[in-house]
């Protein structure tokens, strides 16, 4: 896509394999300029390599890698305008602040007077100008995180990678560079490729999110289409906490029927025609309670198991067909455990998926 | 009584010891006897190193000497004969200092580079490659000694300081790239990320993340190198030749010469001063040791 200024990352049938096992197979993925994009997966489904990928760290086993419509698959790590940032912050602990800065730039040849420019126009960013002289061990996580971004923005790059750079971070702190890290792109404005395991973190960074499990791309949307349209069964499962209500069963006259459970599907957006065997998926705030539960498209009666006011709103965890069922409600609803709800769902807010390739229907 | 007076009256502070409980007794006991028993020798050599020989005749190696002299010591460093040479250890000492320094100079080098490159730039057929290194360390020194002799006769070193030098790095290597190997592997991988992507190469990497991290495991190096080369025998009498022998090489020569009275009390001199520079070694770096051994031990 070389000459298209609006692509930034384009990685075209990239394989990788250590020895037998294939971590990634034939991915194909394309970052917009100025994008946050972020990749989000369980541990072992192949993110981090995919990152250490476009970063050059690894030598892939087949297809290209292209950085602003430069081909850099067989490019160095450096030359490829990529910052990037670790999880253990990887700060060079015999360097001080400026000097663990500077090393990227000194090893570029660039002159004293920039690289002392450079340096303290990126700590002025992220305030970290009283630090300068300190050495890493002398910092607390959070300064030593900052330090670790700074290391990549006084290189001025195309590209930031980040790899899982929060985990090490107590909540607290977590929370606060989250934010940080998202006024940061405001004002850069670079694209940013950002890898976690954690959903909020996702949900929140990201302009879009590519999930991916075994080395495959599940969807790659932005976060609001993935919640509420999971393209598979996976991703259903994988956004959300608690996780979406699935209910196996078949879709027959344009109903749904689970056990004692019949909705009508008339107001379901099908992507696709189907019949036969079919899982059905509602999120737990979608679940009408009481009065709203009246003229649903499926009405029934649950009993709540465990109640669990998390203060905002309540959690209530029920069962239906014997497969746990959460709601989620107002935290001003009076619940308390042993109590007979009626129970509502649309068919509109729901997702089917095709119990054969667990795709959305 | 309130509970409140009974916490404060009641049992408080560490807990009493008494010095002289039959625990300690048979710890400290036994620490002191063994500790007793390898101090012997080394009582035994220096008291007989400061007699002089009417003394020694009497026969009590125990006892401590009547009239000290420090003759003994001034023959076995600058007179005593060798061969055709009768200048003492000193020639000796020189010599092994002359192979000692560049062997573990040399050795350290190049071994931690190997590591280097083994544990962080995984290119193809490195396992092969320090299988096969591994594989040297268990190769019976015996059994290559001819073999080395031809070799360094083909290239002219034979009984030349460097043939020698040449040698002991080679059989350092497989011992000294593991060692370096497994402390570089048990530095974080990310910070070899970060370089690389902050566009440092091969030797830059080595050179400015690696070393300034790496001291422990640096001393730990040259503590084995400089120990093993002081102390080898068998390389020093094989490759090189009398006017270059190395220090240990002399002090047999000096012990086992068959002409003469046996003067014990030059022996031991020239003993201990032979076995002086690994001892200081020890003495002087002797906590880093620990420290660098455990940090290669952490992985691997």
């Amino acid at each position: 896509m070389s000459g298209n200024g609006a692509t930034s990352v384009e990685i075209r049938n990239l394989d990788l394999s250590f020895g037998a096992v294939d971590v990634l197979k034939g991915l194909n993925l394309s970052v917009r300029e100025g994008e946050f994009l972020v990749l989000l997966g369980s541990s072992g489904c192949g993110k981090s390599t995919l990152l250490n990928c476009i970063a050059g760290l690894l030598d892939v086993t087949g297809g290209q890698v292209f950085i602003k419509g430069r081909n850099v698959t067989w490019a160095e790590p450096s030359e490829r305008g990529i910052g990037m940032v670790f999880q253990s912050y990887a700060l060079y602990p015999q360097m001080s602040v400026e000097g663990n800065m500077s090393f990227g730039l000194r090893n570029a040849r660039v002159p004293k007077s920039e690289i002392k420019e450079r340096v303290a126009r990126a700590a002025d960013i992220l305030q970290i100008e009283p630090l300068l002289k300190r050495k890493p061990s002398a910092l607390s996580g959070g300064q030593r995180q900052r330090v670790a971004i700074g290391r990549a923005l006084v290189r001025d790059v195309d590209v930031f990678l980040f790899d899982e750079p929060l985990s090490n971070l107590d909540a607290k702190l977590r929370a606060d560079l989250r934010v940080e890290l998202k006024q940061l792109h405001d004002r850069l404005d670079n694209t940013m490729i950002y890898v976690t395991h954690d959903q909020v973190e996702a949900m929140t960074l990201a302009d879009r999110i590519a999930i991916m499990k075994d080395g495959i791309i599940q969807q790659l949307a932005s976060p609001g289409e993935i919640y509420s349209r999971p393209a598979n069964l996976y991703v259903a499962d994988f956004i959300g906490s608690p996780a979406m209500n699935l209910q196996q069963g078949k879709v027959e006259n344009g109903r749904f029927l689970a056990g004692e459970i019949s909705v009508s599907l008339d107001s379901y957006p099908f992507e696709r025609k189907a019949t036969g065997e079919a899982w059905f998926g509602i999120r737990p705030e979608h679940v009408l309670v009481g009065d709203e539960a009246a003229g649903a498209d499926v009405e029934f009666t649950i009993k709540a198991e465990v109640v669990e006011p998390l203060g905002s709103d309540t959690l209530v965890l029920t069962s239906v067909n014997d497969k746990r069922f959460w709601l989620r409600i107002s935290g001003q609803s009076k619940v308390a455990t042993g109590d007979s709800l009626r129970a509502g769902v649309n068919a509109a807010d729901a997702s089917l998926f095709d119990a054969g390739d667990e795709k959305r229907l | 009584m309130t509970e409140a007076t009974a916490v404060l009256e009641g049992a408080h502070g560490p807990k009493p010891r008494r010095t002289f409980s039959r625990r300690n007794i048979f710890l400290y006991g036994t620490l002191i006897m063994v500790a007793l028993y390898y101090m012997l020798p080394l009582y035994v050599m220096i008291v007989t190193s400061l007699k002089g020989m009417p003394e020694i005749r009497l026969g009590n190696i125990f006892s401590p000497p009547v009239e000290i002299t420090f003759q003994p010591w001034v023959k076995a460093w600058a007179e005593a004969c060798t061969g055709l040479n009768c200048d003492g250890l000193s020639r000796g000492f020189w010599n092994s200092v002359r192979i000692t320094v560049p062997s573990v100079i040399v050795s350290i080098a190049i071994a931690s580079v190997n590591g280097y490159a083994l544990a962080n730039w995984r290119f193809k057929g490195a396992n092969v490659f320090f299988t096969i290194l591994i594989f040297g360390a268990f190769i019976p020194y015996q059994v290559m000694l001819y073999p080395i002799v031809i070799l360094l006769r083909e290239i002219g070193l034979y009984g030349s300081l460097w043939g020698l030098v040449i040698v002991h790095s080679i059989f350092g290597m497989p011992i000294l790239t593991l060692l370096f190997r497994n402390y570089f592997t048990s530095l974080p991988e990310e910070l070899f990320k970060a370089a690389r992507v902050d566009g440092a190469g091969f030797w830059g990497i080595y050179f400015q993340i690696m070393l300034p991290m790496s001291l422990p495991i640096f001393v730990v190096a040259m503590i084995l190198q400089v120990t093993g080369i002081w102390n080898d025998f068998l390389f020093g009498v094989v490759y090189t030749k009398p006017d270059i022998y190395p220090m240990t090489v002399q002090l047999n020569n000096i012990v086992n010469s068959v002409q003469g009275v046996k003067e014990y009390n030059v022996n031991m001199a020239a003993t201990i001063l032979t076995g002086l520079v690994p001892l200081v070694i020890y003495f002087v770096s002797g906590r880093l040791f620990v420290r660098g051994i455990a940090a290669g031990a952490v992985k691997g």
